[in-house]
């Protein structure tokens, strides 16, 4: 087969299924963008159809970076395994690690103790700040904002670098572990935070204040991608897209874990559910963060940072060389990992994008049978094409700007 | 999460329904789990969406191996105003991996049917687009199965780039 035919097979073998049938047919033009492209936030590619500037249909074709994380985590030990879980939502680390690690203990059956539960909730909560941060910049950039990205990744790198005072790790930090954190927070970890924490909501003000009195922003936003919650809610989408539409779906509300309970904080909604909305929701999440952040810190009870359970757990250091029993612990975690009891977990949280949920399959050996993450991602791009039906090219782009989808998590 | 007996009610409903209608139930850990029978799984799934469960939240597909059923598709169900979460496994053959699309009840199933198809190999019959979603369009076999090999797949470079999968000349 010439090189040609092959392309021309491939080609035909895309259907266009919503392609509308009659004479006007002639007029569709059928248009390719990415998978590199940088409005695509990563390697996604938009098969659509349009209509002079109109997009009649649009087809995301996903699976550029498929690299099989939950093939992989079938052959290595729980512990092992979290790791790669982490680079599936490459912005999310954390919420990934303690999707994984809830459902775990889930299995096992093992309590968290508060202080590691605190720990974790400040951690995701940054986490989640410097990923509306990631989200805020690129999508800025998409609509020719170019200024808000060098500050809102500004900010980014001073989480980063809380981040890597507590777990050595900027990025996929591997920090939380099953029954708790990997290590309690450094010296001068606190007072870096509260500095952190005092400024984000007078920058997050500047970056309002840089957005939302911009004209040409207000209008690309404004009125676009416009979809009711029903629809929202029959393909699966969660998140501050939910959200934005006005159904105050949160998980950390809804069905708390991780102690979110403790908390007082609001959920933002929007009225309308176009592409402003999205951006006022996750926006004025920046500060409801902020606000749980401060009140884990306060309230960081004393104890234990990791289960004091040695079958899951690894040994503190010192008692190596002391305790014949912590060794063997410590030989046997290490070595072969701890076994999960046979049974099957489905543990959702609250995700930056929407719900996140990991499904585990335990068969009683040491490696998991089956590990199935629920990216928000991936069931919200569904959403994309009844979003931009029947828009403007130009709010295709703000669109998939505003539904942030993370290819890492799409393509797993 | 419906209690042991909430899930044993549960059941007990659809089976007045439908007698062949839910095999067994399983409780672990304070999940429930209805396992139903194949062909009446968009019966099943459908009546429990009119009892409140209104939003998939998820659809995995697992691998049982070596045990038949070998494939199991599993729905997370999830009811957002009493905030409660069932789940639904169908247990379904290897070698005539067939089952009902929900498509039509919930839309949102769409990437995720088609994702266990590309995984595992199970046929949703009636979906509107039942392709390969994540491996390439030409890609055989289905990686996520037990039996298939880890790290079977060639690396492609210049020297072997003739012989390999993925050859574009």
């Amino acid at each position: 087969m010439s090189l040609t035919d092959d392309y021309r097979r491939r080609e035909e073998s895309i259907t266009l299924s919503a392609e509308p049938a009659g004479e006007e047919t002639h007029e569709l033009l059928t248009l390719n963008i990415g998978p590199h492209h940088p409005s695509t936030h990563g390697v996604l590619r938009l098969l659509s159809t349009l209509e002079g500037e109109v997009v009649r249909d649009i087809k995301p074709i996903i699976g550029y970076i498929h690299t099989g994380i939950e093939k992989t985590a079938e052959d290595k030990s729980y512990w092992k395994v979290i790791p790669v879980i982490e680079r599936m939502d490459y912005l999310g680390y954390y919420f990934n690690a303690m999707a994984f690690c809830g459902a775990i203990e889930t299995l096992l059956g093992l309590e968290v103790p508060p202080r590691a539960q605190y720990l974790r909730v400040i951690h995701l909560e940054l986490n989640r700040i410097s990923s509306h941060l990631f989200w805020l910049g690129t999508s800025a950039l998409d609509l020719g904002a170019i200024g808000v990205f060098w500050y809102a990744l500004r900010e980014r790198e001073k989480l980063l670098d809380l981040f890597e005072m507590s777990s050595g790790q900027r990025m996929h930090t591997r920090y939380i572990q099953v029954g708790g954190v990997f290590e309690d927070i450094p010296r001068g970890f606190e007072e870096k935070l509260r500095e952190f924490l005092k400024i984000m909501p007078t920058r997050a003000d500047q970056y309002a204040d840089l957005l939302e009195k911009n004209e040409i922003l207000l209008e690309r936003l404004r009125g676009t991608g416009m979809v009711d919650q029903e629809t929202l809610l029959g393909l699966g989408v969660t998140g501050p897209l939910l959200r934005a539409a006005g159904n105050p779906w949160d998980l950390r509300k809804a069905q708390p874990y991780c102690s979110y309970d403790h908390f007082d904080f609001k959920i933002p909604i929007g009225t309308v559910g176009d592409n402003y909305d999205r951006y006022r929701v996750r926006h004025a999440e920046l500060y409801e963060s902020t606000k749980i952040v401060e009140q884990a810190l306060a309230g960081l009870p004393e104890g234990p940072f990791i289960s004091p359970d040695r079958k899951v757990a690894l040994p503190p250091r010192h008692e190596l060389a002391t305790s014949m029993e912590a060794l063997i612990h410590h030989f046997k975690l290490v070595t072969e990992g701890f076994r999960v009891p046979p049974g099957e977990a489905y543990y959702p949280i609250e995700g930056p994008r929407g719900e996140l949920g990991c499904f585990v399959r335990a068969d009683g050996s040491a490696k998991p049978a089956r590990v199935h993450m629920r990216d928000p991602s991936f069931t919200n791009l569904q959403a994309l094409a009844p979003m931009v039906r029947d828009g403007y090219i130009a709010d295709l782009i703000a669109t998939l700007a505003m539904l942030d989808p993370i290819l890492g998590g799409i393509d797993r | 999460m419906p209690d042991a007996t909430g899930l044993e009610l549960a059941a007990h409903e659809l089976r007045e329904l439908d007698a062949e209608s839910i095999v067994d139930t399983e409780f672990h850990r304070g999940r429930a789990t209805l396992i139903a029978n194949p062909p009446q799984i968009s019966k099943v799934l459908e009546h429990l969406k009119t009892k409140g469960y209104t939003f998939l939240a998820s659809l995995h597909g697992v691998d049982y191996y070596p045990e038949e059923p070998r494939l199991g598709v599993l729905y997370e169900l999830l009811d957002m105003k009493q905030v409660d979460r069932i789940s639904v496994k169908a247990r379904v053959h290897s070698d005539d991996a067939h089952i009902a699309s929900v498509v039509d009840l919930f839309s949102g199933a769409n990437f995720p049917e088609r994702e266990v198809y590309d995984m595992f190999g199970v046929v949703f019959d009636g979906h509107p687009d039942m392709r390969r979603i994540l491996m390439p369009e030409d890609y055989e076999g289905f990686p996520q199965r037990r039996d298939f090999p880890l790290g079977g797949e060639p690396v492609l470079f210049t020297y072997n780039e003739e012989q390999n999968y993925g050859r574009w000349q």
